[in-house]
């Protein structure tokens, strides 16, 4: 895949590294010569030194043939600018922008960005979640959180242990997709027992989240 | 102007320009809310502004939901920054339906994509360029076999 990414510092020298080391091709853009110097010292990526916002600039970082947009600079209006430019006037497929304000997430979805991410949402909800129950971790929400895989950790007290699949109904549309038991992973069937230490990766929808905890750890 | 009824404008940053429309508005009695990220921005409004001021960034959200942005009849934006312009302008017209909506935008190429898809953004550049060229054409009134421009 092409990626275009367009920002800088630890961020996106992290993610540029990530993305080539998977295989794909990486061009970055950064309005700071010095930066773009930095970067290029240190990827192997073909780094472009100008305003991601422009059209010169984009089309020479080869805005053309790119797969996909992320724009990741501080400035939300940038980030909104940018994917839009790729996505209208370069026909790229997938844009994603990084928003400081959580409410751009919605509003940016709204104005025909493939898709928008709020760090800040991502961090909160999950200090949120960490500091409330440490055997629950929230690993993601998928389709703009229609969807959430979560990991629980089985405790001796749980009501489940010792129960197999089959005889603890969970609520409806929701999945005990994989079981981790010391460490190996186990795609579970009807017969398989729940122990404590399990750790559950469960599939939930946003409206039987909370039941199917609740069932899981008794809490 | 005068005998229409009172708008309620929004304008979205108080520089130069900004404060400008704003001054010129205020004489006509209409219902102006100004937003600026300095508060220091708005001592150049005239003693006829009777409007409100919000010290804030207009890109976030929170700040356009204060100015009342859903009974705006008119948003401008005047920012000296192209993309807070168009996002704020995209906002007025997308989410809050805004029936008139202009941006200052710098940039012509961007400007032309933009305007594509309904923003109407008005380009200083473009306006002084074509002001300076056809004040040079009047003051050297060129007959047309002399025109080399």
């Amino acid at each position: 895949m092409n990626i275009l990414i367009v920002g800088g510092e630890k961020l996106v020298y992290f993610i540029s590294r990530l993305f080539f080391s998977k295989g794909h091709t990486v061009t970055v853009i950064n309005r700071d010569q010095r930066e773009c110097t930095r970067l290029a010292r240190r990827l192997k990526s073909t780094i472009v030194y100008g305003d991601g916002s422009d059209l010169t600039i984009l089309e020479e970082a080869g805005a053309r043939s790119a797969d996909a947009v992320l724009a990741a600079t501080p400035n939300d209006e940038d980030n909104l600018v940018i994917c839009q430019l790729a996505s209208f006037h370069f026909g790229v497929p997938r844009t994603l922008a990084l928003v400081n304000d959580p409410d751009n997430e919605e509003v940016f979805q709204k104005l025909q960005i493939t898709s928008a991410l709020s760090i800040t949402k991502v961090v909160a909800s999950l200090i949120e979640q960490r500091t409330e129950f440490d055997d629950i971790i929230n690993l993601f929400p998928i389709g703009e959180g229609k969807l959430n895989i979560t990991e629980v950790s089985l405790q001796e007290t749980s009501p489940v242990v010792g129960r197999t699949l089959l005889e603890v109904s969970l609520p409806e549309n929701s999945l005990i997709a994989s079981i981790l038991r010391n460490g190996e992973p186990i795609v579970p069937r009807g017969p398989t027992e729940l122990l404590a230490g399990d750790r559950l990766i469960l599939i939930t929808l946003p409206e039987n989240h909370g039941r199917v905890l609740k069932k899981l750890t008794g809490d | 102007m005068s005998a229409q009824r009172s708008l309620f404008i929004v304008v979205v940053g108080c520089g130069r320009l900004g404060s400008y429309i704003v001054n010129r508005l205020s004489l006509y009695g209409h219902y102006l809310v100004v937003i600026d990220v300095n508060a220091a921005a708005f001592d150049v409004l005239s003693s006829q502004f009777s409007g409100f001021q919000i010290e804030g960034d207009a890109t976030e959200f929170a700040v356009l939901k204060r100015a009342k942005l859903e009974k705006a009849d008119l948003v401008v934006a005047t920012t000296e920054r192209d993309n807070v312009n168009l996002m704020v302008a995209q906002i007025a017209k997308k989410i809050f339906n805004v029936p008139q909506v202009m941006a200052r935008v710098f940039d012509p190429k961007r400007a032309r994509v933009y305007r594509d898809f309904g923003i109407e953004g008005i380009c200083p550049i473009t306006i002084a360029g074509d002001a300076f060229l056809s004040s040079y054409l009047k003051a050297n009134v060129i007959s047309p076999e002399e025109d080399v421009l």
